[in-house]
């Protein structure tokens, strides 16, 4: 095993353990804790994918925004009011439901055999000549997507 | 270059771990040195006088939500705006369409905070 | 005993990781580490000093001697105070979550120390120069906001919980004019690199070029660190010291230490960026570049002694109404200038005129009344 692997397995592990964490405890609390772990091993794992760019992005957009984003809407909520309110009636649908989207996520990988493929280094630059050559309108529609989420954001929050 | 990066990258994991390091052994000073007498005030939550109501899940304000909204939309922005930074003035993407486009898109995003303004979600209330 | 059993799960991963390091090969790790260790001592050390100076300063603004007793002019006071929170007892209300409450100060604390991984005081005194090391800086600022909201949260105290929800917003808010006037400076030196930004100013400080652009970093940086007149959320007259009011002894201090390590980061990066860093004529290097870093700190001390605490809704405003539109209104100039290869010089002119438009139009502005407050029971609340 080459030191790549063992690096690999190991944040993989943690990617899981986090995971596995976040939708096992109850607290929310300690599940942004556990949500941190993951989304911090992910960053890890694009590192080992030499794209280190997408991997700063994965913890300034993740680890800062979307974090504590999650947490305000958890906290809109009102958990000590609806105590009674379970989820064990849906666990076998979302068992189902987890099963089917595992199935869907692992055939790609059955099907093709990976490895072999030789991995550059992306650089920020041809990421720009990328994103600003072929894809220039989708970049333009996501300015528009994020528009609607604002709008959204303020449609929801109004006091009327 | 693999090497290269995760190399870089095995410094960050290193400074963490040193960091780690010196505030557990700060940790283990406090709790070799300190005193440990426990006592039912001590363990009160503080307050000012009045015996303190038992803490309760408290539920926030909406504004709260509408700030972290917000400060997501413009983060993925500023996301958007870094490859650009680098590229705009270099020749093989240098064209008015690249420089104009950006310049469109924050346009855009500042309309929405215009927006925002207009329906008083700046303001806190 | 699981939350013991998650943690040596997960530090011995982090252990795991760190000895595969080890092995692989890379024999100037031992190296980095041996840097990374001095560098916490050196910041430790800087840390005392900024504490005694800070006192001495704002004593002296406010015509009191400040510490005296302990050393010469007092300059053992700090080392006094840190062995004092040292043996401090580390008090736990029973009401806390145990785990978020203790690892809350490390989430706060962690950030802020690895930031220094990439902040470089000069070309090779810096423990790993990274290619996107502004963005690094950048990202890791935002972690540590997680950090607060743990520590308040976890508290299970009204205060604790209103000051972490108000850190969060203000320094939210503040976040973006950091993000988009670094990103400005980034365009003029055509680099993310701390070590080339600093480069490309060899002939000309981006000061010149970018006085509005400082002028906001600066206020956002102020914010950012929770210091006057943006203390919102330590607020001792309300919140009797926000996220951090149950907190003693050495987890109290770690707070401290994360607090002051970000002064001095941002004061660091208010050099970098548009003071030219190291560069200056006669002397070497890193004095050039700590003197930079004294006058930015003692600028921020001497506003601590003079400014009043803004209000929250005010706090709120100035950020989202002043400072996100006027930082991108500067990026989007810089650009064009850029872009058209206009001199840049008229840039720095324009940035001082706007500057002192926006300084006469604040003065005359109407002032906002604060929010009414409308006091109802909690029974009332509940109907809502």
């Amino acid at each position: 095993m080459s030191g790549e692997v063992i690096v690999f397995t190991i944040i993989s592990a943690m990617v899981l353990f986090g995971a596995l964490g976040v939708v096992s405890t109850k607290n929310v609390g300690h599940a942004t804790l556990y949500l941190l772990i993951t989304l911090g091993s992910v960053a890890g794992i694009f590192i080992l994918l030499l794209a280190e760019f997408l991997a700063l992005v994965q913890i300034l957009i993740y680890g800062g925004a979307i974090t504590i984003v999650l947490l305000f809407a958890l906290m809109l909520t009102r958990v000590d009011e609806f105590s009674s309110i379970k989820d064990a009636v849906q666990r076998p649908v979302a068992i189902v439901v987890s099963v089917l989207l595992l199935g869907v996520i692992i055939t790609p990988f059955l099907q093709e055999t990976l490895g072999g493929q030789s991995l550059t280094e992306s650089n920020l630059r041809t990421l720009g000549h990328e994103l600003f050559t072929k894809w220039l309108i989708p970049f333009e529609v996501a300015s528009l997507v994020l528009l609607v989420a604002l709008i959204g954001a303020i449609v929801v929050g109004r006091d009327d | 270059m693999t090497e290269d990066l995760a190399l870089k990258y095995s410094a960050v994991i290193l400074v963490t771990f040193i960091g780690i390091l010196a505030i557990g052994m700060m940790l283990v000073a406090n709790f070799l040195l300190a005193p440990k007498k426990k006592t039912l005030e001590k363990a009160l939550p503080f307050e000012c006088g009045i015996p303190a109501s038992p803490f309760s899940w408290s539920q926030i304000h909406m504004r709260y939500y509408i700030f972290a909204i917000l400060f997501l939309i413009f983060d993925v922005e500023a996301v958007f705006l870094l490859p650009w930074i680098l590229v705009f003035m270099e020749p093989i993407t240098m064209s008015p369409w690249v420089f104009y486009e950006m310049v469109f898109f924050i346009a855009i995003l500042l309309f929405g905070i215009v927006y925002s303004w207009k329906k008083g979600m700046l303001k806190w209330k | 005993m699981k939350v013991i059993v998650q943690l040596t799960l997960v530090s011995s991963a982090i252990v795991a990781a760190f000895i595969a390091l080890l092995f692989s090969g890379q024999n100037d790790i031992f190296l980095k580490a041996l840097g990374a260790s001095t560098l916490f001592g050196f910041l430790s050390v800087v840390v005392l000093a900024m504490i005694w100076y800070e006192r001495k300063l704002l004593a002296r603004i406010q015509m009191r001697i400040g510490p005296m007793r302990v050393g010469p002019f007092g300059i053992l006071q700090t080392i006094a105070d840190a062995i004092k929170l040292v043996t401090k007892e580390d008090l736990i209300p029973s009401e806390t979550d145990k785990t978020l409450y203790w690892l809350a100060p490390i989430v706060v604390f962690v950030p802020s120390f690895v930031v220094w991984t990439v902040i470089p005081f000069t070309p090779s005194l810096v423990i790993q120069e990274m290619e996107l090391g502004l963005l690094f800086v950048l990202a890791c600022s935002t972690l540590s906001i997680v950090g607060l909201i743990m520590a308040g949260w976890s508290s299970a105290n009204k205060y604790s919980v209103l000051g972490a929800l108000r850190s969060t917003a203000q320094l939210i808010s503040y976040e973006i004019p950091i993000i988009v006037t670094a990103l400005t400076i980034a365009m003029l030196a055509d680099s993310l690199n701390l070590i080339e930004i600093v480069k490309a100013q060899s002939s000309v400080a981006y000061v010149l070029f970018q006085p509005l652009g400082l002028a906001l970093f600066f206020i956002a940086a102020l914010a950012e660190l929770g210091r006057t007149p943006f203390d919102i959320y330590h607020a001792e007259s309300e919140l009797v010291g926000g996220p951090f009011v149950e907190y003693s002894g050495a987890h109290w201090s770690i707070f401290y230490l994360a607090e002051y390590f970000n002064t001095f980061l941002f004061a660091t990066l208010v050099s970098l960026l548009f003071l030219g860093g190291w560069l200056g004529p006669w002397l070497p290097g890193i004095i050039w570049l700590f003197i930079k870093i004294f006058i930015v700190i003692s600028i921020i001390f001497w506003i601590r002694g003079t400014y009043p605490r803004l209000r929250i809704d005010q706090l709120m405003e100035v950020g989202w109404k002043g400072l996100v539109p006027l930082s991108f209104a500067n990026f989007v100039l810089t650009a064009v200038f850029i872009y058209y290869s206009w001199s840049l010089w008229i840039l720095g002119f324009i940035g001082i005129a706007s500057i002192l438009l926006i300084m006469f139009t604040y003065k005359k502005r109407k002032i906002s009344q604060p929010p009414e407050i409308i006091l109802i029971s909690s029974s009332e609340v509940r109907r809502v």
